[in-house]
């Protein structure tokens, strides 16, 4: 390679790292505020303030699905580890079930209830026609891989 | 290898020869991305299996899926014909990186539209500000940048050039796209489909690995269309161009 195309070669690459070092490091920064919603046991550690309107993610636990009057349901949802109940008065989204990510937008209460205004589904990178997760479950395969999700 | 690789390398760098061979391939590519994306579609979009929760608005990854891959490829290609610009000074890659800018943004803009409608149902919510979301917007506005950056500077060359500096430098946001789902908390699913592995029913997988080879098949052809024109705006007053127009001419 001729050297002024070497040299125009090293110029190029030596933007393209620093672009990137500077961006990894901006990003590194915000990651708090880059991440959408926290997690039941960083609102546990005391990551979230209190009293703001925060998100909060993870799966619903399986029976705790409280139906109140007209649209007030009340669950909890867990991350394997701890646990958060959310409160909200409102239309689920159709994905909303028992096992099910979601992600809810409201007010965290006394760092263990969250009053919800905004309920997300979440959904995971399977794909799966009805036939097939039937007959997974027939052959005695747990419903959902919980374990994936964090 | 590298010598065939080097001796390519000059062939395709002349306009002449790209836009004659270009145009033997072309009629073959649109016949593979009519055979590959018509049956893939129609199957996908009618026929293929009802998802288990979302029933039939998953039916968006037919065209979200290879959407998003080819507003990503494009970019990197473009990233790349821009490093050829500004090292080699290659004219060819000038005008390819030229062509792909729309083409990417278009892309781009369909990803965020099927996404949007597939997000209504599903997650219940139109947009929200989540990595994956946000970084892939900011892609859009890249290639918006890049059109408009074009447009304004008059002389191709220099226009290449400062185009070719500012691609460079937004490719950093693809390898934030594609992490985004892993480094951060997101609303967006991680990848379902990997190198090694495929959470996706193999009856849904073949029939969206169709889509998406057909098309590519499609962001080929309109590349190369794009850059076949390209070529003979920029080359109007070489001779082979002249003679090409003046037997069109004749021949009408």
């Amino acid at each position: 390679m001729n050297p002024k195309r070497k040299q125009r070669l090293i110029i190029v690459l030596g933007v393209l790292v620093a672009v990137a070092l500077a961006t990894g490091l901006i990003t590194f920064a915000l990651r708090e505020n880059i991440n959408l919603f926290f997690t039941p046991t960083e609102v546990a550690e005391g990551k979230a303030p209190l009293e703001r309107r925060i998100r909060v993610g993870g799966l619903v636990v399986p029976g705790s699905v409280q139906r109140g009057e007209e649209l007030e349901v009340s669950f909890d949802i867990t991350d394997n580890a701890r646990q958060i109940t959310v409160r909200y008065a409102g239309i689920l989204p159709d994905l909303f079930r028992e096992g099910q990510g979601i992600i809810a937008h409201g007010k965290l209460i006394g760092g263990s209830l969250v009053e919800a205004d905004e309920v997300l589904a979440k959904h995971d990178e399977n794909y799966m026609p009805p036939e097939v997760q039937e007959a997974i479950e027939k052959a005695g395969h747990p419903k959902d891989t919980i374990s994936d999700y964090q | 290898m590298l010598q065939t690789l080097k001796r390519l390398y000059h062939q395709f760098g002349s306009p002449r020869y790209f836009y004659d061979i270009t145009g033997r391939m072309l009629p073959w590519l649109v016949a593979a991305a009519l055979l590959l994306l018509v049956p893939a579609l129609i199957y996908g979009l009618g026929f293929a299996p009802p998802e288990k929760y979302q029933g039939n608005s998953y039916r968006v990854i037919y065209i979200h899926v290879p959407a998003a891959s080819i507003a990503m490829s494009g970019y990197f290609m473009m990233a790349v014909a821009g490093v050829i610009v500004l090292v080699w000074r290659m004219k060819m890659a000038e005008m390819v990186a030229r062509a792909i800018a729309p083409i990417g943004a278009s892309f781009t803009f369909i990803c965020l539209v099927t996404g949007a409608i597939w997000g209504k149902p599903t997650w219940g919510t139109w947009w929200v500000w989540d990595a994956r979301l946000t970084s892939m917007l900011i892609l859009l506005f890249l290639y918006l940048g890049i059109m408009a950056l074009n447009a304004a500077i008059e002389q191709p060359q220099a226009a290449a050039r400062a185009t070719a500096v500012l691609s460079i430098v937004g490719a950093v946001n693809l390898p934030i796209i594609k992490y985004s789902v892993e480094w951060w908390n997101t609303l967006h699913q991680p990848a379902s489909i990997t190198m090694t592995s495929s959470a996706i029913d193999p009856e849904m997988l073949i029939t969206l690995l169709t889509s998406m080879a057909g098309f590519y098949c499609l962001f080929a052809v309109l590349v190369i269309m794009a850059t076949r024109c390209e070529i003979l705006r920029r080359e109007q007053r070489s001779r082979w161009v002249r003679s090409l127009v003046t037997e069109a001419v004749d021949g009408v």
